[in-house]
């Protein structure tokens, strides 16, 4: 009869002790790969809250300002871009395509942005994907929107409702643009990106809004209705910021040289995925945090482990005198209970995958309505399996203490129970 | 290895044994103990008088303060701690009084356990046939029926029964030297004459030497001799005067 197969028998004679003690164990394992797996991916869709951007353009700012208020829609921008400006560099011969972006507006806590249909067509996110419409297309009148995901879901709203703009980014508006209601033309797939909680307009909207105020509040005395403000040249004179796709890639450092040097105004030309990662190391801290506390589940768990096999060497002394008396050398009474723990071990960490991708599959698509994040059932990355590995070596030392107490035990009772 | 000499007719022999536990009075003082091949010897004592020290000693588990034990030819203090216990897998059957089987394995599993520590049983057993062959032949010989007990979880049978099954165990392989530590303690008398006739038999065929350790002076009559601790133990208050 085999070590192995001793084991199993001793642990199958104490089966629910032994499953209780190995889910304990699948649960601390579950609890720290689904920490990893939801932090890789958060790392991920943060990655690639916008892919396909070569550089992002806006008045001179520290990139991760920059980023944080023209894709994570986040604080205000220091200071606007001309339209002069912006159209000069969109001219530049190496710039294939360029999307401005205007902000300042909100509905109903929700930014608005202010950008043009080129918007649709250039916009990437994740691995390069396009922007889809679950309904409706992109606007193409001055006072259509386009609403991001989560807009539509927390709202209600559907192709055709009427919805009105706020001056400002408060959740509730301290001015509504009441009199020049916008047309909810198409709604966007969600994305797990800061779309799903924007409005998109025209740009000539956020103007056409705008035409009878001046300095953040209407004009007294001055109305123009929607009709009328149609008639008005709607051409920005300032937006918030715009982003540039280049023709090639080699270019992207000419590009963001000549920017940064710009003469008419100060520039900054940022690329998106660096200060992704820039700001991602900023959240990194709580990222650690969290994976430290999962770490220290998986230690209670093995602490569990250690418990339930330091109760039963009590009970189990009359056994390892058997084996003694029969011939077993005390290395052997170690063995066994280091056996009993890597196999508790091996058994919750199978457990735990197993209870991992049970719970993913039931909660992926809650995650991704509520939180916008894609949880994929892919198998496990090499860092999972890495932290599996660390945590089975970590169940063997921790069987290694009543292995060693057993073996102290085996030694000192020889074939009677010294008490 | 092992060191053989004039001594090897005997089973065992103990020459000015002495063992204390660490710390602990001097337990043992025995200045001269045989017992010779294939012998049936009863060894009685009182609770306490040092009978599973002694007993732990034999089996080489312990070792003695000073002094000698050579068992089958063989001085247990010149071999290593893992001599010693190829040792006892190769040479000795135990049974103990109770908590004698590894509840969680059957019948026949527990009679084949002493096989996976000692080549040297593994081979007499072959030379007989199968092991599953010799543990169900051993079973039947202790008035067990393999085809209805042999499968059964050993902790399911009667004390009577385990206490044969551990007899088997003890017995499978040849081992030439059998100590039996109170197995009977919790048998009634009949069962208890059963037993010991089933066990005599079985270890003069395989002619193995019996060292049987009990306070119940009653039993004396079965064997070929007995050994009173009180009279061979010199220490005092353990010894002599109990």
């Amino acid at each position: 009869m085999s070590l192995l197969s001793l084991t199993l028998k001793s642990l199958r004679n104490r089966l629910g002790t032994a499953l209780l003690t190995a889910f304990t164990i699948a649960l601390s394992i579950a609890l720290v790969l689904g920490v990893q797996r939801i932090r890789s991916e958060a790392r991920a869709s943060f990655a690639s809250t916008v892919s396909g951007t070569d550089l992002i353009v806006g008045a001179r700012s520290s990139p991760v300002g920059l980023l944080l208020y023209s894709v994570f829609h986040l604080g205000d921008a220091t200071n606007n871009v001309s339209w002069q400006s912006y159209r000069e560099i969109a001219a530049l011969p190496d710039v294939a395509w360029s999307v401005p972006i205007s902000l300042g507006d909100s509905h109903r806590g929700f930014r608005v942005m202010g950008t043009t249909p080129e918007f649709f067509a250039h916009y990437r996110y994740g691995a390069r994907h396009a922007l889809e419409f679950v309904a409706g297309k992109p606007f193409d009148d001055v006072y259509d929107a386009v609403l991001g995901a989560e807009v539509a879901r927390k709202l209600g709203y559907a192709i055709g409702t009427e919805i009105v703009l706020s001056h400002g980014t408060g959740r509730v508006g301290v001015a509504d643009h009441k009199d020049k209601p916008f047309r909810v033309v198409g709604i966007l797939a969600r994305t797990g990106t800061p779309i799903d909680s924007s409005v998109a307009v025209e740009l000539a909207g956020i103007e056409a809004i705008h035409v009878d105020w001046q300095s953040g509040t209407r004009i007294p005395g001055q109305t123009v209705s929607a009709a009328q403000a149609r008639q008005y040249d709607l051409t920005p004179k300032t937006i918030t910021a715009f982003l540039l796709g280049l023709k090639s890639r080699i270019a992207t450092f000419g590009v963001q040289r000549e920017i940064n040097d710009y003469e008419t105004e100060p520039l900054s030309a940022i690329l998106p995925g660096v200060a992704l990662q820039q700001l991602w190391s900023l959240v990194g801290l709580a990222e650690n945090a969290l994976l430290l506390i999962s770490a220290l589940v998986v230690l209670v768990g093995l602490a569990g482990m250690v418990t339930a096999l330091m109760t039963t060497l009590g009970e189990r002394r009359r056994e390892m005198a058997i084996l003694r008396a029969l011939g077993a050398h005390p290395r052997l009474v170690f063995g066994l209970l280091v056996l009993e723990a890597g196999l508790l071990t091996l058994l919750g960490a199978i457990g735990g995958v197993v209870l991992l991708y049970g719970v993913l599959a039931f909660s992926r698509g809650i995650v991704m309505d509520e939180f916008g994040l894609g949880l994929s059932l892919s198998l496990p990355s090499l860092l999972e399996w890495e932290l599996l590995a660390a945590v089975f070596i970590a169940g063997l030392v921790a069987g290694a203490i009543p292995a060693l107490f057993a073996y102290r035990r085996a030694l000192a009772d020889g074939l009677s129970l010294r008490t | 290895m092992h060191t053989r000499d004039a001594s090897a007719d005997n089973a065992i022999q103990l020459e000015r044994l002495e063992f204390a536990w660490p710390r602990g009075a001097p337990l043992l003082d025995i200045e001269h103990l045989v017992v010779t091949r294939g012998e049936h010897v009863f060894l009685q004592g009182a609770s306490g008088s040092g009978k599973s020290t002694l007993l732990s000693l034999l089996g080489g588990v312990l070792l003695p303060g000073a002094g000698r034990i050579d068992v089958l030819g063989t001085d247990l203090t010149a071999l290593s701690s893992a001599q010693r216990d190829r040792f006892r897998a190769d040479h000795f059957g135990f049974v103990f009084q109770q908590f004698n089987l590894l509840p969680f394995l059957s019948v026949r599993e527990n009679v084949l356990l002493p096989l996976r520590f000692s080549a040297r049983r593994r081979a007499a057993v072959a030379r007989r046939g199968d092991a599953q062959g010799e543990a169900d032949r051993l079973l039947a010989a202790l008035d067990l029926d393999p085809a209805r007990h042999a499968r059964r979880a050993a902790g399911s049978l009667s004390v009577g029964q385990q206490q044969r099954v551990a007899a088997a165990r003890a017995l499978i392989g040849d081992p030439g030297l059998l100590v039996a530590d109170e197995p009977t303690s919790s048998l009634d008398a009949d069962a208890r004459a059963a037993f010991l006739a089933l066990l005599f038999g079985e270890c003069r065929r395989a002619r193995a030497s019996v060292v049987f350790v009990s306070h119940d002076g009653s039993l004396a009559a079965l064997f070929d001799r007995t050994i009173r601790l009180s009279v061979v133990n010199r220490v005092p208050g353990i010894g002599a005067s109990r």
